[in-house]
């Protein structure tokens, strides 16, 4: 296999909880992101789901750089950036870019389309199409799928799915290798996430882009995803294919996860057979010992709570249930109406 | 309902190819202002003032500080001889009131202009540093702001005036910059630090670019609004404050013609010629209406919550 | 008094399942905005019944909300109006009743569930106090009496170690804990009929399926009737009865849930359904409605969906289309089931 195009290994982000007004002390830390590891390799999708709070928002912005990894690495094409800053960071944003969730607050209320969208090239002139920039704005405008002849309008004059086409339009200007999309469509209607979710499929063939699709509707990120990474509290518990993951999950806190969505098919509801997960998820500021799930599952026993599970593949289990699963119990599970 | 309109409402014709003109929030504003009869009355008020202010010899051809000691109190106003000298009578030296009613008011609106233009710029700047940075800047600042807040403006504005031997308009306008810059500082700091929050200045800085185009691209255009209306509120109460400071002796002095000096010298013939103090008092407090009416229809058409 | 509550149910005549309870007739409302007059409803018929869930169906601007504050009674008012229809309520119209009528309706008949508990609660009273508040006001219990039933209203929605936590703020509890307490205030009177308006959109998957059930559960003890407003299909396939699906204000479909996702009768419901990403359909295109949703300002003339319609005709795009009784192959009438399509037939059957 190629070299992935982004690989993260052990990233940490906590955020450091103070006390005191003058001389601040720092009495512990909200653990949002607490050891992830994962390759995406080009081309692909991987699709990142959990619940609020699981740190999958904290793990796209630090991987954007936009905030600082307090330990670990994110190594874009062999080269560790989270370190980098000025005019290195600046080089490496153009490859890496981002698709916000709330095509609302996502624009500036104040430019009109064609400066939001032309933005990228005056930061990056470098990279900016020589001559008609204008035609460049018009042309990506067309890309996805919006009037060109809209350049001149602002942001309010448009519906919740047409900002978000704006939104993507924007981060596909300087041609990125890499889009992170956090919860892309869970702001638009029902009716408008097909048409969104089509345009993200359209652009990755056309432009060989490399995608992390972070949401939590399941079915949609069974859709576009090529491999799923299903986060608790800081930490990835379960990676694998699509099938893998849907169909043989082994962790818990996965089987848990697909037995409560919603299924849009009465058929069968009253059969179905739902792990109603008691309790709500713990604060990442005083996680669980152990295994950080422990405390909400069915399965566990005194070794979770002193022991830590690693991500890695069970040995016992064979078939599609052989993958990275960080459960001392991994074991697939028949979770009726898991059929997304 | 209103969550309802504002979401449908973008899409107004943008489902039909017909090009419609771009509508910045701004040019949005401007059309809901002009249909507001409040903003209408005192935006023509304060034209008005600004014309007094700019040529007051349009206005009156009596030279407002030559005075007819003849003329003094006594001669009661013609309230029948518009624009002319006699129409609001005469004051104590016998100089007529209407002219310089006309005249005071360039010290008021040089006062009120330069004094807001100074703590918008310098207040702006320094919330908007203030909330832009956080930390320990903004800490230093907050704290800094809070003393300057802790001292009333008038009596600040009394010991800084007292410094000075001679006092003419630009010593008021320092004294008052200098003591009301921290309220434009809390405004900002607070506008600055909503709007740095805002997924677009996210996406800026994501796109890689700088601190200055984050702060004047993004953010200050869309922290702005909050400051303008309370600019504009605010003038009408440095006007105020320079009558009072020259209604207490401390602000300006003759020759320059100001309502306070004159609201100062009329209070003392209360009694025997009221004319003398109703047209300058009169006159200052339209002005202050003017502009908190105006304050008021901007914060409106402004508010994004009905937008 | 302490044997209030025992009391109060007993006395209580309890629901019958299948009394009839609300119904809504030819429901119209707009608004009046400086951009022109939104028509946010026009003309909604739906009825529940004791110990049914009606979930009533919709994306933004559907009106699915505004139908549901206009029977609350909450519709601000201006720039709400409403223009023409009836709300009966247990065979009388609310709509004629006196503001003192129907605030004695609101909350002890008809309660309302909303989707965001945190600004539904008062973040500076403790959460006991706003329970026990119900019960003062309107049956005049005392201080003691309102904390005890509020304590006994958090044990029954299962907010663990309900005693000790009576006393603490909105604010300290978690999303899906505060969603409980909202249902909690819901129940307080015992009402025939709840809303719940998007009760479970802002909480998290595992966390919704313990409020939905709690709801379901609730529903089973006390035969009260539910309207569920939601713009989530898979909530409705799990809890519904019947189903009433909005588009631009108007009722398009109604369906008992079996039928409308086995074989929907509107266009539209179809094309939600379809759109909807399947196993079988990785890696290819999703089908998508479409064009935007409606613009209330501008209801297109004739079907409101016909700019977004596969199957439209020339006759979608001039006649408001009734809704009509749906039927079989051989022509017998479908129980329940309604279509405001003009197609309705090859769409079905097609």
């Amino acid at each position: 296999m190629a070299e992935p195009i982004l690989e993260v290994r052990d990233l940490v982000k906590h955020y450091p909880l103070t006390q005191g007004v003058l001389f601040k002390k720092q009495v512990g830390a909200v653990k949002a992101v607490d050891g992830v590891s994962f390759t995406l390799e080009k081309g692909e999708t991987l699709g990142i789901v959990g619940e609020s709070g699981c740190g999958k928002s904290t793990l796209a912005k630090v991987l954007m750089n936009l905030e600082r990894a307090t330990a670990g690495q994110v190594l874009y094409k062999g080269e560790d950036i989270s370190r980098l800053s000025g005019a290195a960071l600046k080089a490496v944003r153009r490859n890496i870019q981002m698709v916000f969730q709330d095509p609302y607050t996502s624009l500036n209320p104040r430019m009109t389309v064609g400066d939001i969208i032309g933005e990228p090239f005056e930061i990056h002139p470098e990279v900016a199409p020589k001559g008609d920039r204008r035609k460049a704005v018009q042309d990506l405008l067309d890309v996805v799928g919006l009037n060109p002849e809209y350049i001149n309008r602002y942001p309010h004059q448009f519906s919740g799915g047409q900002r978000q086409r704006i939104g993507i339009a924007r981060g596909l200007a300087l041609k990125p290798e890499v889009i992170i999309c956090d919860e892309p469509v869970s702001a638009l209607d029902v009716s408008v996430q097909a048409q969104v979710i089509n345009l993200l499929e359209q652009l990755q063939t056309e432009f060989e882009l490399s995608y992390m699709f972070i949401a939590h509707d399941l079915s949609i990120v069974r859709h576009i995803s090529d491999r799923v990474g299903v986060m608790y509290l800081g930490r990835i518990v379960e990676i694998g294919t699509d099938t893998e993951i849907y169909d043989h999950a082994t962790h818990p806190y996965t089987q848990a996860l697909l037995s409560a969505v919603p299924v849009p098919d009465p058929t069968g509801r009253e059969g179905r057979e739902r792990i109603i997960l008691s309790g709500d998820i713990p604060s990442p500021a005083n996680p669980p010992s152990g295994c950080r799930f422990r405390t909400r599952c069915w399965k566990a026993e005194e070794r979770c709570a002193t022991e830590s599970p690693l991500l890695a593949a069970p040995k016992l289990l064979t078939g599609g249930a052989k993958h990275d699963s960080a459960c001392h119990f991994a074991a697939e599970r028949e979770v009726a109406g898991a059929a997304l | 309902m209103p969550d309802l309109i504002e979401k449908t409402a973008p899409a107004t014709g943008s489902t039909e190819p017909k090009p419609e003109k771009p509508r910045s929030l701004g040019s949005d504003a401007w059309h809901d202002l002009r249909k507001r009869p409040i903003f209408i009355i005192s935006a023509a008020l304060i034209v008005l003032l600004i014309a007094f202010a700019i040529a007051p010899s349009l206005f009156t051809s009596v030279d407002p500080r030559a005075g007819d000691l003849r003329l003094h109190y006594l001669s009661k106003p013609n309230y029948l001889h518009f624009f002319q000298a006699d129409w609001f009578g005469y004051d104590g030296q016998g100089r007529s009131i209407y002219a310089r009613m006309i005249y005071g008011a360039r010290a008021s609106v040089v006062v009120g202009i330069c004094v807001t233009a100074g703590v918008t710029v310098l207040g702006g700047l320094a919330g908007m540093i203030a909330g832009y940075y956080g930390g320990w800047v903004d800490a230093v600042i907050s704290r800094v702001t809070d003393m300057f807040f802790g001292i009333p403006l008038l009596l600040g504005a009394l010991v800084v005036l007292n410094a000075f031997t001679t006092r003419t308009v630009w010593s008021v306008v320092f004294a008052l910059v200098a003591l009301g810059w921290t309220q434009m500082t809390r405004v900002m700091r607070g506008s600055v630090i909503t709007v740095k929050q805002s997924d677009y200045v996210t996406a800026a800085k994501a796109l890689g670019a700088g601190t200055t185009r984050i702060m004047f691209k993004h953010i200050l255009p869309n922290a702005i609004a909050p400051v303008i209306v309370v600019a504009t509120i605010a003038l009408g109460g440095y006007i105020a404050t320079e009558a009072t400071l020259s209604f207490l002796g401390i602000g300006l002095q003759d020759p320059t013609i100001s309502w306070g000096i004159d609201i100062n010298s009329a209070q003392k013939v209360l009694r025997t010629a009221p004319f003398a103090l109703f047209f300058p008092a009169g006159m200052l407090s339209v002005t202050v209406l003017a502009f908190i009416m105006l304050g008021d229809a901007v914060r409106d058409a402004l508010d994004p919550k009905l937008r | 008094m302490t044997t209030a509550p025992e009391k109060t149910i007993a006395a209580k005549d309890r629901l019958v399942p299948g009394t009839p309870l609300l119904d809504v007739r030819d429901l119209h409302v707009e608004f009046k905005t400086r951009d022109g007059v939104a028509k946010a409803v026009n003309g909604v018929n739906y009825s529940v019944a004791a110990g049914e869930t009606l979930a009533v169906l919709g994306e933004s601007g559907s009106g699915k909300s505004v139908t549901a504050q206009t029977i609350m009674g909450i519709l601000d008012m201006p720039p709400g109006r409403v223009t023409a229809g009836e709300i009966m309520f247990r065979g009388r119209d609310m709509l004629k009743m006196s503001n003192e009528e129907r605030r004695k309706i609101r909350g002890r008949k008809i309660a309302m569930i909303f989707q965001d508990a945190l600004s539904s609660l008062n973040p500076v009273l403790s959460v006991g106090y706003q329970l026990g508040e119900m019960f003062r006001v309107h049956e005049g219990a005392s201080r003691k009496e309102a904390k005890a039933k509020a304590i006994e209203l958090m044990d029954r929605v299962r907010i663990p170690a309900a005693a000790q936590r009576v006393n603490d703020y909105p604010h300290q509890f978690s999303g899906g804990m505060r969603q409980r307490i909202m249902i909690a205030m819901a129940l307080a009177l015992e009402p025939d009929l709840i809303i719940a308006d998007e009760p479970t959109t802002a909480l998290d998957v595992t966390v919704q399926a313990q409020v939905m059930d709690l709801l379901a559960e609730l529903q089973a003890e006390y035969h009260m009737g539910l309207i569920l407003i939601t713009h989530d299909l898979g909530v409705v396939a799990d809890v519904a009865d019947k189903i009433a699906v909005m588009y631009a204000g108007r009722i398009v479909e109604t369906a008992p849930v079996h039928d409308l996702y086995a074989r929907p009768a509107h266009p539209y419901t179809k094309g939600l359904l379809r759109s909807i990403p399947r196993l079988d359909q990785k890696g290819e295109e999703l089908y998508a409605i479409k064009g935007l949703p409606p613009n209330l300002y501008k209801v297109p003339a004739g079907c409101a969906f016909n700019p977004r319609c596969d199957v439209a005709t020339d006759l979608c795009r001039t006649e408001i289309p009734a809704l009509h009784q749906v039927t079989d192959r051989d022509g017998a009438e479908l129980a329940g089931r309604k279509s405001a399509c003009h197609l309705w037939k090859e769409t079905l059957h097609g």
